[in-house]
């Protein structure tokens, strides 16, 4: 909170410079600050800041004056955060939020504020721009399926696995991780004979454990956080040796620096995501360069979270930039500029946005390997630019194949 | 009326807020408020603290999103003049339901059932896709347009939840002096007399919840209409807590004071973020809730009116207070 | 059928580590009739302070003990700084511990971090082996945690109807004033069991944190399983616990086996069905 502080200050005194005759553009981020996502939650609001902070906190004149909310992961909590922006704070843009569910919330809430644009964070809810989008709600990122381009083909072809049980948890943002990797993987010809759906939170796994058909070549396990945790482990203890594949937030850096010798399972073992702390790109060496100047206490690299919540914001300041701060007539300009934008993102490649305003992304597929030092890290297999939200699929075919679920897609 | 005069000030309210204040603050008070007075209410008159009350409000809740417009596609739209009454039908079936399940069930006994079936309608609302929607839950939930206007808009919908809140007080008032309502304090004084003289206990229990279902119900539409969605998250431990925590601090024993409680945990929740370091906004409603529990076993509205009688009575002996 | 089986048996186990989490959270609430709704909280600091010795020293007993004995002395300082003025007055407890389990968890997690933890087993439990007859791997960790919950059955039975210290803490639950007209510090020996209930929820922290791990939100599903094992089991009796026990980590395994979707909305049923029919529980007596 202090670095909020600090970084408040700091805007605040690049903005004594600034004629007064500028006018303030307010910013709310909206992050989980509270409960056990509060780390990574202030992960994202520095991304947001240090967009910020690269503008020198004004943009042609008009100080950039930014406000953090909390929310609880709950998407009620969103939409109160952001309705306190709006009403009580009178932000012009909203950057978040971190969660599919309360990424809905919001993209339903924004039809009731044509005045406020809602960029998102890193939610990754497939129908937050696919269905029933929301003409001021923009997600400069990909959602779950994008994030597991890649992985599936990888998987197929350069593992050569034909068939793989899937164990994931029981919510649209796994059913959404399970389709991106389905996609490719059935079209490539594989089979995924048996889906296991568990509850989130649950801790014993063993009974899913012993039900895993012997004659699978590998497990894609869609896991978050202590569940992840928790099922590889047990796993590995009733003597489990099938290779894993990893979702995004299965093999993610907080896993990994987890503690426990559950990790020893993981080397070797690819994912998907669009965040790769340990990318070697000229861009993203960058990033994290003045990402750890900003916060020396972050991360030791720039978070999943960081990542997106600094795309959105920096995607506002171009845009903003681009209109000389003119948000008048319910930001058209401004919007405008928004659904035109181009840029260059941390990783390397070009940001724009399709009709539905999602973000045309780059993802990787990673693997896990051990460090010098023996801490565990993600490296870069592959890299697969200009992934869209439609998987590269015809858009009618796509959309009739109707929204994910537990039992779409299937190919046992 | 002291009551009706209470009111003057809540009506000029409207004219003297902003659209947030009177929203964001007053109406979502007041909703919490009536949620949080059906569980003082049975806490008050049947000596038993249900933690179901998120249910019954969640099943009001869930009826009119189904059978309203939303955003996700399920259910079958009605009308809202069906469709109220019906959630409101649920919500009493409900209430009525969980009193017969815990009749049997005293003191510690009735919370830990009750949060049974409260935790296990969560688990049922995160795992069912064709009634609720799992997970996710119903979004784009709209209030009812009347005449071109939409009940959700900041006046109509403070009004109205004003209204029901005095009409949610005026009825568990009228409730209590009926002989239905004696009968009900009368298990709740002396369970065995009531058998003695040839009284059934579960009809008067299973009222007493039914109509707790019916005031959570209220509250539970109000609340879809306010939040505009409704998730298996609006039913979980988290709602759960916080209407005890509402009624807790408002005073359990006295029905008046869930409002109080509630206006005090609405302030916390939107303003501790700017008092404190929001990562221990958890650590301060814990000190609040302890701190209450400790010096002010009855809950502000107890304690504010026992000031009042020491200072109009010196010395006035202390009042026990459990 | 092999599948049947070792689902069975995962019931056992699970169950086996659900009755070591619930019998701290039974002893107290069967001597002192206090709902001790902070008991989650006390098993997950045990679980952290358990995690943070075994990673300094690489002795999984020493973690034991001290997560146990850093639990007991929390549940210590709650008793005597709190819940004892308020004795005899259950709801008011009941509160006051949900508030002291709010802030517990907040600072738990102001200190240890959102991160899962997971404390390294001693060589001989780590891993696992071929069961005979079934024929799969099994983990080791989860054939000792029945043995573990025997130990503590067996010393918690023979501690309350067979020591001099559990006859006068019986004798304080029948009658409280007889106690202190005799001359026995009623108060002092009621702090003495929660620090012991604290203890046991402190050790099984630890082994919870050793068998699957420990993360914030921990707290919260071992204090409703707890909940619901000693409830359903009748309150206050130890076998009752077991046979809770027994029940929800049968129920909770099938179900994740046989009916995943509907799998976790078993256990609350189970706990419905049996409090509506017996509300005392399945081995409890009856209130007067």
């Amino acid at each position: 909170m202090n670095k909020l502080k600090m970084a408040a200050s700091a805007l605040a005194l690049c903005a004594m410079a600034v004629p007064a005759s500028a006018e303030d553009v307010k910013i709310g981020v909206i992050s989980i600050l509270e409960g056990a996502f509060a780390a990574l939650g202030q992960d994202g609001i520095r991304g947001a800041e240090l967009a910020v902070l690269e503008t020198g906190g004004e943009v042609d004149g008009n100080k950039i004056e930014v406000i953090t909310m909390s929310s609880d992961a709950s998407p009620d909590s969103a939409v109160n955060a952001a309705r306190k922006l709006i009403e009580q704070d009178g932000v012009d843009i909203i950057v978040g939020p971190l969660s599919g569910s309360e990424g809905l919330a919001l993209r339903d809430l924004s039809k009731s504020y044509p005045g406020v644009t809602f960029l998102n964070g890193s939610s990754a809810a497939q129908d937050t721009t696919l269905r029933d989008s929301s003409d001021n709600f923009y997600r400069f990122g990909g959602d779950g399926a994008q994030w597991m381009v890649g992985v599936g083909d990888y998987a197929f072809n350069d593992m050569g696995y034909k068939s793989v049980a899937v164990i994931a948890e029981d919510y649209s943002f796994p059913y959404t991780q399970v389709l991106g990797f389905m996609t490719e993987f059935c079209e490539a010809g594989g089979k995924v004979p048996e889906k296991f759906w568990t509850p989130i939170g649950n801790k014993d796994y063993s009974s899913v454990v012993y039900s895993i058909p012997q004659d699978v070549d590998a497990l894609f396990v869609a896991l978050g956080g202590a569940d992840a945790v928790n099922f590889l482990t047990q796993y590995s203890q009733a003597g489990g040796d099938k290779p894993i594949i990893g979702g995004s937030i299965t093999i993610d850096q907080s896993i990994l620096d987890s503690k426990g010798p559950f990790k020893k399972l993981l080397v070797g073992a690819p994912a998907g995501t669009p965040t790769v702390g340990d990318y070697d790109g000229d861009e993203w060496k960058a990033f994290t360069a003045s990402y750890t100047e900003a916060f020396p206490d972050g991360f030791s690299a720039p978070s999943i979270f960081a990542h997106h919540y600094y795309m959105s914001a920096k995607a506002a300041m171009l845009a903003l930039d681009e209109v000389d701060g003119d948000l008048s007539d319910n930001q058209a300009a401004f919007r405008a500029a928004l659904n035109d934008l181009t840029f260059t993102t941390p990783t390397g490649g070009t940001m724009r946005l399709d009709k539905n305003r999602n973000g045309v992304i780059d993802n990787f597929v990673t693997e896990v390997y051990e460090r010098e030092d023996g801490t565990l890290g993600n490296r870069v297999v592959k890299v697969v630019r200009d992934v869209d939200q439609l998987l590269g699929q015809d858009e009618e075919a796509f959309l009739a194949s109707g929204p994910v679920s537990r039992d779409n897609p299937s190919c046992p | 009326m002291k009551q009706a005069l209470t009111l003057v000030p809540l009506l000029i309210l409207p004219f003297v807020l902003n659209d947030f204040w009177l929203t964001q603050v007053a109406t979502r008070s007041l909703i919490l408020g009536i949620m949080a007075l059906s569980l003082s209410f049975l806490a008050t008159y049947l000596g038993v603290v249900s933690f179901a009350q998120a249910t019954m409000a969640g099943m009001a809740g869930y009826t009119i999103a189904f059978f309203g417009p939303n955003s996700v596609g399920i259910g079958v739209q009605l009308p809202f003049w069906v469709s109220i009454p019906l959630a409101l039908t649920l919500a009493v079936v409900s209430g009525g339901l969980i009193g017969l399940i815990a009749r049997r069930s005293r003191g510690i006994y009735a919370i830990m059932i009750t949060l049974a079936i409260g935790v296990a309608f969560f688990y049922f609302t995160r795992q069912n896709y064709a009634l609720f929607n799992g997970w996710t839950g119903f979004s784009g939930v709209r209030a009812p347009q009347i005449a071109g206007l939409s009940l959700r808009d900041p006046l109509p919908l403070y009004l109205l939840s004003l209204g029901v809140a005095a009409l949610a007080l005026a009825l568990v008032s009228g409730f209590v002096r009926s002989p239905l309502g004696l009968t009900i304090q009368a298990v709740r004084d002396a369970p065995g007399r009531v058998l003695a003289l040839g009284i059934s206990v579960t009809t008067p229990i299973v009222a007493a919840f039914a109509f707790s279902g019916l005031l959570a119900g209220a509250g539970g539409i109000l609340n879809v209409w306010y939040q505009e969605r409704i998730s298996s998250f609006s039913v979980g431990l988290g709602p759960i807590i916080d209407i005890l925590i509402i009624s807790v601090i408002g005073g359990l024993r006295h029905p008046g004071g869930a409002f109080v409680g509630a206006v005090v945990f609405v302030l916390l929740d939107t303003f501790a973020v700017d008092l404190i370091d929001r990562e221990r906004f958890n650590t301060l409603i814990g000190v609040v809730l302890l701190l209450i529990v400790i010096v002010a076993p009855g809950g502000l509205q107890q304690l504010a009116s026992d000031w009042m009688a020491r200072l109009r009575r010196p010395e006035a002996p202390k009042k026990s207070t459990v | 059928m092999t599948l049947f089986l070792i689902v069975t048996l995962n019931g056992l186990t699970l169950a086996a580590l659900y009755f070591l989490a619930a019998s701290g959270f039974s002893l107290i609430f069967g001597l002192m009739r206090t709902v001790n709704m902070a008991h989650g909280a006390l098993l997950l600091l045990g679980g952290y302070v358990g995690y943070s010795i075994v990673d300094v020293t690489g002795s999984w007993g020493l973690g034991v003990i001290g997560g146990g004995l850093a639990a007991g002395l929390a549940g210590a300082i709650v008793q005597a700084g709190i819940l004892g003025w308020m004795q005899g007055d259950e709801l008011r407890q009941t509160l006051a511990s949900i508030a002291i389990s709010i802030i517990m968890a907040d600072l738990m997690l102001w200190y240890w971090g959102g991160l899962t933890y997971q404390v390294e087993l001693p060589d001989a439990l780590a891993g696992g082996q071929r069961l005979p007859v079934l024929g799969v791997g099994y983990a080791n960790i989860r054939l000792a945690l029945m043995g573990f919950a025997l130990v503590v059955g067996i010393g918690l039975w023979f501690l309350i109807q067979r020591t001099r210290f559990g006859a006068v803490i019986r004798a304080g639950v029948d009658d409280q004033d007889m106690l202190r007209a005799l001359g026995y510090p009623i108060n002092r020996i009621f702090v003495v069991v929660f620090a012991l209930g604290g203890m046991l929820a402190g050790m099984a922290g630890v082994v919870a944190a050793s068998a699957l791990s420990i993360a914030p939100g921990t707290d919260l599903q071992f204090l409703l399983s707890s909940l619901v094992v000693v409830i359903v089991g009748g309150m206050g009796s130890i076998g009752g616990a077991a046979l809770g026990a027994l029940l929800v980590g049968l129920a909770e395994q099938y179900g994740l086996a046989y009916a995943p979707t509907y799998g976790v909305v078993f256990t609350f049923a189970i706990m419905v069905l049996v409090l509506a029919v017996r509300p005392q529980g399945l081995l409890g007596k009856a209130e007067q």
